[in-house]
């Protein structure tokens, strides 16, 4: 993808922001307002994507639910990705023991099934958007480590460092000064990857009722009543979905445009054979 | 050229996995299970007192106390711990409160559907995602690979269960042709299947592609073109074999992951394997059985990822002994 298609995604992107910040002056309706009399309407007319089975109109949950998408899947991204780096940093910087301890914990992490995990966690601390973000976060952050350990190590063998070491510079000023900036790209990069992947892991939980309660719009909890009223309002079951599938899209192909970019031989797509290794999908829950 | 042409054709022969590398491999391994044991015991003390978790809704504080004293819960935690791992290793993963029956039981009746539709599910995906793989990379700027990837594109991104809503709507709603949801016969396993390999064929396509892409530039490919070898028999003969480990890396990774149980898409259609055992057992608060089978769900993936390690050597023979780790 080159420099002008990869505005498209980012388009996008910038368009699910601008609805999740002004949902209150784009959505119709107030998405909570039940009106019994007017539910399961179909398309058009009035409501634009229908109402659902309490009348409530599904645009105006649809935007909303934007809100509770974007704020899952940022805030598991960062959350995590800050956990992940600095454990991947302090790891790779001291080395040793210590740094292997470290790695083998993160292998461990990474061989537990995430979204079974997830839902564990979920579970006994109970649903709401907070615990949500914290579970994600608590299952994602290995991702990071890894990649900001190989970052690391690799920085450490720089030349700037050992001339940032010889001069005296303490150990924090050069990891900050000198190894952050190197571990930050990539860094990003499994940040934007991951970011779709949060908003399909946070559909996924609301689905199954472990999400954002009720009467909270979300896209899964949308969707989930789209099951439940399958065969007589499909568009309960269609609108959330592509609203969805348009941010999860969007979210993949800047995050493979970062990443070509950042390496432009394309090969971080391919799993190095090395043996031993653990290895983990970029997976969404199925 | 042709000397590297000629080494890669005369592998080096030597044993598929040495005897030290197996063990450290399987050491590896137990330390991984070990680790994820404890990382389950300790979820369940997330919220402060698992016995309010392990006792079903509305018991009474002295019920509460019993499951307390029972379970050791009164113990220090320590103890508690080395007994949850003594009973894992026994194959005692715990003990289902709501249904008065050891959780491993459970698993077992539930785990033959998951199997069915996991295996399902991953020929399938194996089918179209290497086929798709393929001919994206030999074609690559043809019209079929411009063809190709935007479905693989949108193959990522689908969330199952929209992709399982969707096929609901059509062929069971619409077009009236299938059963939507429950076990009842052969017919019954299409849709959920499609629906979990849609999402393994796009992780298989895209990492098909990129090995066969990679190997497609090394000389031995030009070697054997030159000597007028075909398409097809380059595509078998040769680029099959070396571009397998990626492939069945994610192959492997994604069995297991079907295996742990298709949470969403077994709910989607009322599938009644461990995905569905999963969610029941959240909503009955019957936390012993989900960590059994986080516990039971990881033993497999890591299981299955120690089994394509080891089969990489058979694969391919240049993997040896003393490979880096």
């Amino acid at each position: 993808m080159n420099r002008r298609t990869m505005l498209i995604p980012l388009a996008v992107l910038v368009m699910y922001v601008v609805a999740a910040v002004f949902a209150p002056l784009l959505a119709p309706d107030d998405p909570n307002a039940v009106t019994l009399a007017r539910r399961l309407l179909p398309p058009g007319g009035g409501h634009l994507l229908g109402t659902d089975a309490l009348g409530r109109d599904v645009l105006s949950r649809v935007i909303f639910g934007t809100r509770i998408s974007l704020l899952v899947a940022a805030g598991a991204v960062l959350t995590g990705g800050v956990f992940g780096v600095a454990v991947g940093v302090i790891a790779g910087w001291r080395g040793g023991r210590i740094g292997a301890v470290i790695m083998r914990l993160v292998d461990v992490v990474l061989s537990v099934p995430f979204f079974l995990l997830a839902i564990l966690v979920v579970a006994v601390l109970g649903p709401s958007l907070l615990n949500v973000v914290v579970c994600l976060a608590l299952v994602r952050w290995p991702r990071y480590a890894r990649v900001a350990h190989s970052a690391t190590l690799q920085a450490r063998g720089r030349g700037f460092v050992t001339a940032a070491t010889a001069t005296g510079a303490p150990a924090w000023w050069i990891v900050l000064r000198h190894v952050l900036p190197e571990v930050l790209p990539v860094a990003i990069v499994v940040g934007t990857l991951e970011l779709g992947l949060m908003v399909i892991y946070e559909a996924s939980l609301s689905f199954l009722g472990l999400g954002v309660q009720p009467p909270t719009a979300s896209w899964g909890s949308i969707l989930s009543d789209g099951q439940q009223y399958i065969a007589s309002a499909w568009w309960l079951a269609a609108f959330p979905g592509i609203a969805l599938f348009v941010l999860v899209l969007a979210a993949n192909l800047l995050g493979d445009a970062a990443r070509d970019r950042l390496d432009p031989a394309k090969r971080t797509e391919i799993p190095k054979a090395r043996r031993g290794t653990r290895r983990q999908a970029r997976r969404q829950p199925a | 050229m042709a000397a590297i042409a000629i080494s890669a054709r005369r592998r080096v022969r030597a044993l598929p996995a040495g005897p030290r590398y197996l063990a450290g491999r399987l050491g590896q391994a137990v330390l991984a299970l070990f680790g994820v044991t404890t990382i389950v015991f300790f979820a369940l003390r997330l919220s402060g007192d698992p016995a309010r978790l392990l006792v079903p809704e509305g018991a009474s504080a002295a019920d509460i106390e019993r499951v307390r004293e029972q379970l050791g819960l009164t113990d220090p935690l320590w103890r508690q711990y080395l007994s949850f791992l003594g009973g894992a290793v026994h194959g005692d993963l715990g003990f289902s409160y709501v249904q008065n029956r050891p959780a491993t039981e459970l698993i077992a009746e539930r785990l033959p559907y998951t199997a069915n539709l996991a295996v399902a599910a991953l020929l399938l995906s194996i089918v179209f995602g290497v086929t798709v793989g393929v001919v994206t990379a030999l074609k690559r700027g043809r019209w079929q690979e411009r063809a190709l990837m935007p479905v693989v594109l949108v193959g990522q991104a689908m969330p199952a269960f929209w992709t399982g809503l969707l096929l609901i709507l059509v062929f069971s709603v619409g077009l009236r042709w299938l059963p939507s949801t429950g076990y009842d016969g052969p017919l019954s396993l299409l849709l959920p299947s499609v629906t979990l390999a849609s999402l393994s064929a796009a992780a298989i396509a895209r990492v098909t592609r990129g090995s066969v892409l990679e190997q497609l530039s090394r000389d031995y490919v030009r070697t054997a073109r030159a000597k007028g070898a075909g398409t097809g028999r380059i595509v078998l003969r040769h680029l099959a074999r070396n571009s397998a480990i990626p492939v069945l890396t994610v192959a492997g990774l994604e069995l297991a992951n079907l295996l742990g149980g298709a949470v969403v898409t077994e709910v989607i259609f009322a599938w009644p394997g461990l995905g569905q055992l999963t969610i029941q057992s959240v909503s009955a608060r019957d936390f012993p059985v989900v960590q059994a089978i986080v516990v039971f769900a990881s033993a497999v993936y890591i299981g299955i990822n120690l089994l394509t390690d080891l089969l990489y050597g058979v694969i391919d023979r240049r993997v040896t002994v003393g490979g880096a780790a």
